[in-house]
């Protein structure tokens, strides 16, 4: 199935995607990598107020590289989501709803996307200059000392991605495998 | 002797840091389109579809193909007979400056850091440098910009060697499984075999550098190249691990002798954003 959606998300917008759902994401969604989920949740842990309001949100794991002249963003494709597994069940406590990147997720995550109905869409790796295209206006929010891994609010139009983790339970990683998967000669 | 100047080295370097990150090699491209025409999935051929529009973006806008700009990885072939004038640079140095100079100026991303601070150097240096003295006047650059989230996939062992051929066959498909979605397929693979422990991964990962779908020279590599390369297609991870049958373009096998008590093995994943060029001055 097709789907467009727009962020803030809504439960009804999280029941109907399935794993290999292709969909498009309108709307404004925030970057983040490890080190600024680091920061997130030691505020959460602190109890402090977070730089952005997770209610329905997206985050999207990205170090953009740096924008030429006349250039919204440079490349900005997703990186390797494992990394950031410690730290996403407690931003999906604050209402976090969608996660993009690439990559699987641990089964903690699993379970936790299940119990707070949250999504993990998988972005292409290695095409940023692509998803670039799809990426409209940028605003640092946070933590600009980190450069590249500095929280970003970006407003996104179309942005490509396919449903990896529903809130079913399903792993697309799992399912596709088994599909093209042949016993081999080994 | 012939004499070149470091200033030559810096700018060759910064541009070569350039074009290799906007321009996907011919080789890597004809790998790609094959594999779009070969792929089963239809979600595998979408994604195919996308890697080399990617290409043919950053390669009109002069844009990196990937955010990830990679470490700098050079290996140099100096030529004997050569000899580097002016200034008070060395060899090093002025390859150092040419990757300062040629990230910054190319709007290309840096991303290299403090191991525990992770405070970012700011330059993309240190670079990896490699040499090898080679006979001749020349200097050979062969630069290799290498992603995280492959590299991060990689590995190394030391087998015994009563597991010979099939220990390294095991490892090799183990390794590749593990890695699954998330060192963005189709990959290149890269193996050093024999050696001594740091010599392997240099082995590995300088069989990145030769051309994707090239046969080694040696018959008999040539063969188990060829002979893993299908045994990993049958792994069924396909493009970026949506399932398929195109998890690797390539599998690249260096060899040398080993000391008689050990089997060193290591296998370097690069991304299908296999990026790689040289130049000779």
């Amino acid at each position: 199935m097709e789907f467009t959606i727009t962020t803030p998300l809504t439960e009804y917008d999280l029941e109907q995607l399935h794993i290999g759902d292709s969909v498009f994401i309108n709307g404004v969604i925030y970057t983040a990598r490890d080190a600024a989920h680091k920061r997130l949740v030691v505020l959460i842990e602190e109890d402090k107020d977070l730089p952005f309001d997770l209610q329905g949100q997206i985050i999207y794991y990205v170090g953009p590289a740096p924008a030429k002249p006349g250039q919204v963003i440079g490349s900005a494709g997703p990186t390797t989501s494992g990394r950031m597994d410690v730290y996403s069940p407690a931003l999906m406590d604050k209402g976090l709803k969608g996660m993009i990147g690439k990559g699987n997720r641990s089964q903690a995550v699993i379970e936790a996307m299940k119990s707070y109905k949250c999504v993990y869409f998988g972005a292409t790796g290695g095409v940023g200059a692509l998803l670039a295209r799809a990426i409209k206006k940028v605003r640092i929010i946070a933590y600009e000392d980190l450069g590249p891994e500095a929280i970003y609010q970006l407003w996104v139009k179309n942005f490509p991605v396919i449903v990896v983790n529903d809130i079913y339970g399903n792993d697309l990683y799992k399912e596709g495998v088994k599909k093209y998967q042949k016993i081999g000669m080994l | 002797m012939r004499q070149i100047q470091y200033s030559e080295v810096i700018d060759v370097v910064a541009q070569l840091c350039q074009e290799t990150n906007f321009f996907l090699p011919e080789d890597v491209l004809n790998s790609l389109s094959k594999a779009q025409s070969e792929e089963k999935s239809p979600l595998g051929r979408t994604v195919l579809a996308q890697i080399l529009e990617n290409a043919r973006i950053a390669a009109e806008e002069k844009v990196p193909i990937c955010q990830d700009c990679g470490a700098a990885i050079v290996f140099l072939e100096l030529g004997e007979e050569l000899e580097l004038t002016d200034g008070n640079l060395n060899l090093y140095a002025a390859i150092e400056e040419g990757v300062r100079k040629g990230y910054k100026e190319g709007y290309l991303r840096k991303s290299i850091c403090h191991p525990f601070t992770r405070k970012n150097t700011g330059d993309n240096t240190p670079a990896m440098i490699y040499t090898d003295i080679v006979p001749g006047n020349k200097l050979k650059i062969r630069f290799c910009p290498k992603g995280g989230g492959s590299e991060n996939m990689s590995a190394i062992k030391m087998l015994s060697p009563s597991e010979g051929i099939e220990g390294v066959k095991k490892f090799v498909i183990e390794t590749v499984k593990s890695a699954g979605s998330n060192p963005c397929p189709p990959i290149v693979v890269g193996m050093g075999i024999g050696g001594t422990f740091e010599r392997v991964a240099l082995l590995a990962k300088k069989a990145l550098l030769r051309s994707v779908g090239s046969q080694n020279t040696d018959s008999e590599l040539a063969v188990l190249e060829d002979e893993l390369l299908k045994e990993i297609n049958c792994l069924g991870i396909g493009p970026a691990g949506l399932g398929g049958s195109t998890t690797a373009l390539s599998v690249h096998i260096e060899m040398l002798p080993c000391h008689i008590a050990s089997l060193p093995v290591a296998i370097n994943i690069n991304c299908h954003a296999a990026r790689h060029k040289e130049v000779m001055i």
